[in-house]
């Protein structure tokens, strides 16, 4: 008798055990409500943020103090890559994700195809606030507006005077922004100077096709797919083909680059070999030249872009809609958003406003770069602010910038043959459709 | 195992049953009954059950899964049939992804076994500080593939890089080692292989320890050298190991993913996919710009059945290889 009980219960606990093994898969989907039984009293807002978006514990805690009974944290990732695969995890899976979570420039075309994922943020308040392509790129074509701008990439070109210097070109500012902007400002007028450079015994004008590529695809409207139906267009579009004629034409032919793939490990150790004379630089790239190029000295940036203006990065605070408090969220995501926070960003980490007052804030257009010879940055990247415009993103946009950057990195970097290398990138565009 | 713990069960219950059964007749009976019958399959259920969750139900739902047009974030769509299998066969990265796979595993599991059992036999050798040695050749295990890649992609750069600086003392041009197909993957091969080699040397040296040292006394008296011993003594001593030793290998080298991935910067193995394995292929597919599910859970199962194809290939070679000892054993006993 006894050893059947003990026996018994051995087996009661076997099968016990073995229904909380069960369970304990669906008991993750619990978590996210736990924040509900508190209320409207005690609110803890999660932001959800990756590299440095500039945001510090001061400026939270003044948020905290104007805003009693919330609390905010900052949950920051590593990379850009880590939050994007974070997000689309959790948005696939319904729960876990932060009440804001920031997202890059580059990958949020692909969440524009979800909006009811995402809290509408449409706010008359906030009318005017960002710059006319900082907006455009989260509303969808209904007119929700899906994030609040925080930081964006003008760029200006950043070279090295030395360089230009030994070459017989001039060494100063002023100087080289005329240089560069020849007759009319064209890329043509670019690539020139960079014959010129190489005349006056100088090695590599940019760094890599790939690098140029991104200018000059920036600077059209909608190179890849049709705005209205999404339709594929890159193939047919003579503007692509133009472009990469262009590009190959001024890397390989002229040999103008240094024939590296960027962040590669070429690339990162070129600094220190003066690899190149110019490279397209937006604002956050200033940090990373710096970082690469110890004991370098002689960068400094110039205040021109070829063909007037180009985008480079920056990021979106959104609210997902699976979040238990999404009106406090979205109060939370204006309030970063605001030209002042977002001017205090930029003096902690060099994230630059794409708030049309952020970008007139004395404290924004004054600031200085030491490393940069001086250059007033400020004021250069808030003048390259101006006039970018706003390139169509779809569905595929990235899938097939991909296949052109593998082209031309093959071109470019590997010397393959730029002809074969252009039938494969149209074979891999078809192969989208 | 099963039968050791059923049987003093019944011998327990028999001596008690002749005393119970007049007393009482009924549920303890019946309960008793299903204890018996019941409880072998409980004891052993957890297994099975953790086979179910952890193996069974994701194979069978990446086969769901894979039929259906799946979306990673817009989740499932509709049924597509085997579209996902016949989208996937046509694209020529999903064939470079089979090839690469498969070149560098000959080219990482061949010279690193071949090494391993080298290693091992030195490190058998009465040598001093041995623990030293034997710890020595297990520190790459240790490092983080992370880590090793980040490495070995700045030793294998292609214009800065310590290893065609190095060839180019020695008067050779500078090899693409991130441009070229086969040297791109004897750079991933030298990553797998300082990964491995110390913890498959490892493996060896433990089964050498294992052979009788009178063997290599008699070989020693028949006048057999150093060399002669390893290979007429060590390596058939040595055969169940190497097979254990290769299976491993043949899974882990189907499924490489860390090291080509963070060859270069981009993680895609390279702009024409000189290095994209099987499983970098997965993830572009299901993680990258197509975030399609389907088709991702498609290029898995091709995988697995390719694994489970070498893997048949590699249990028959294991059996022949013990029915060979047997027969041996059996003509050592008609010697004697």
């Amino acid at each position: 008798m006894r050893k059947t009980t003990s026996k018994m219960w051995a087996a009661a606990a076997g099968v016990t055990g073995i229904a909380l093994l069960a369970t304990a898969c669906s008991s993750g989907s619990g978590d996210n409500t736990s924040d509900d039984s508190t209320g409207g009293e005690n609110i803890t807002l999660t932001v959800a943020t990756f590299n440095e978006f500039g945001y510090t514990e001061d400026m939270f805690k003044a948020y905290e103090e104007s805003h009693p009974g919330i609390t905010v944290k900052e949950k920051k990732a590593a990379t850009s890559n880590e939050a994007r695969e974070n997000l689309n995890t959790r948005l696939a899976a319904g729960s876990g994700l932060s009440d804001i979570e920031a997202v890059d420039t580059d990958w949020m075309p692909e969440l524009m195809q979800y909006p009811d994922k995402f809290v509408d943020l449409t706010d008359p308040a906030l009318e005017g606030r960002w710059l006319d392509f900082k907006t455009a790129a989260v509303t969808t074509p209904d007119g929700k507006l899906l994030g609040y701008g925080t930081d964006f990439g003008p760029e200006g070109i950043a070279y090295r005077g030395d360089l230009l210097e030994a070459a017989g070109l001039p060494k100063d500012r002023e100087a080289v922004a005329t240089l560069i902007k020849g007759k009319d400002n064209s890329w043509d007028d670019y690539f020139a100077a960079g014959k010129e450079y190489q005349a006056g015994g100088g090695g590599a004008w940019f760094d890599s096709a790939g690098a140029i590529w991104q200018g000059l695809i920036y600077q059209e409207k909608a190179p890849y797919e049709d705005p209205k139906t999404n339709e594929i267009i890159a193939a047919d579009n003579p503007r692509v083909k133009e472009i990469y004629d262009q590009v190959v034409q001024a890397a390989v032919t002229d040999n103008l680059s240094a024939h590296l793939s960027q962040w590669s490990d070429d690339w990162t150790a070129s600094f220190q070999t003066n690899g190149f004379a110019t490279m397209l630089a937006p604002g956050w790239m200033l940090g990373v030249i710096e970082g690469n190029s110890a004991g370098v000295t002689g960068w400094d940036l110039a205040d021109v872009y070829p063909g007037g203006a180009g985008n480079w990065g920056g990021s979106f605070l959104t609210v997902p809609e699976q979040g238990a408090h999404p009106k406090e969220a979205k109060e939370l995501a204006a309030w970063l958003t605001a030209p002042e926070q977002q001017v205090q960003a930029f003096l902690n980490k060099g994230t630059v406003p794409s708030q049309v007052d952020g970008l007139k804030d004395p404290k924004f257009t004054g600031a200085v770069n030491a490393f940069f010879n001086n250059a007033p940055t400020g004021e250069i990247l808030a003048n390259r602010g101006q006039g970018i415009i706003s390139t169509y993103k779809g569905p595929n946009f990235f899938a097939i910038n991909d296949a052109m950057q593998s082209a031309l990195t093959e071109v470019d970097v590997n010397k393959g043959n730029p002809d074969e290398q252009w039938n494969t990138f149209i074979t891999a565009v078809n192969a989208l459709g | 195992m099963a039968t050791s713990t059923t049987s003093p069960q019944l011998n327990r219950g028999g001596p008690t049953d002749p005393g119970r059964t007049p007393r009482r007749v009924g549920f303890s009976q019946t309960l008793g009954r299903w204890d018996v019958k019941l409880s072998p399959y409980l004891y052993i259920s957890p297994f099975f059950i953790l086979f179910a969750l952890t193996g069974l139900f994701p194979l069978l739902y990446t086969a769901f899964v894979s039929l259906h047009d799946w979306n990673l974030i817009g989740g499932k769509g509709e049924f597509v049939g085997f579209e996902n299998y016949t989208y996937v066969l046509q694209q020529p990265n999903f064939w470079k992804g089979i090839r690469n796979t498969f070149s560098i595993f000959f080219i990482s599991t061949i010279p690193q076994l071949i090494l391993a059992i080298t290693i091992a036999a030195m490190l058998d050798a009465n040598l001093r500080a041995k623990t030293f040695w034997r710890m020595g050749v297990l520190l790459p295990y240790v490092i983080a593939p992370v880590a090793v890649s980040l490495i070995f992609g700045k030793l294998f750069a292609d214009q800065s890089g310590i290893i065609n600086t190095l060839l180019g003392k020695v008067g050779v041009d500078p090899i693409g080692w991130h441009a070229q197909v086969l040297p791109s993957h004897i750079a991933i091969a030298s990553m797998v292989d300082f990964r491995w080699t110390g913890f498959n040397t490892l493996v060896f040296l433990a089964a050498m320890q294992a052979i009788p040292r009178d063997l290599y006394e008699a070989a020693v008296l028949d006048g057999a050298n150093r060399v002669r011993q390893f290979f007429s003594v060590t390596v058939p001593m040595l055969r169940p190991t190497i097979i254990f030793v290769v299976i491993t290998s043949t899974i882990g080298g189907l499924q490489i993913f860390d090291e080509p991935r963070l060859f270069d910067q981009v993680g895609q193995g390279g702009p024409s996919r000189q290095w994209m394995t099987a499983t970098m292929y997965i993830y572009e597919v299901g993680w990258g710009n197509q975030k399609s599910f389907g088709r991702a859970s498609a290029v898995a199962w091709i995988l697995f059945l390719i694994i489970l194809i070498v893997g048949i290939i590699n249990f028959s070679i294991t059996r022949r290889i013990s029915s060979d000892e047997s027969s041996k054993k059996a003509r050592k006993k008609v010697v004697r």
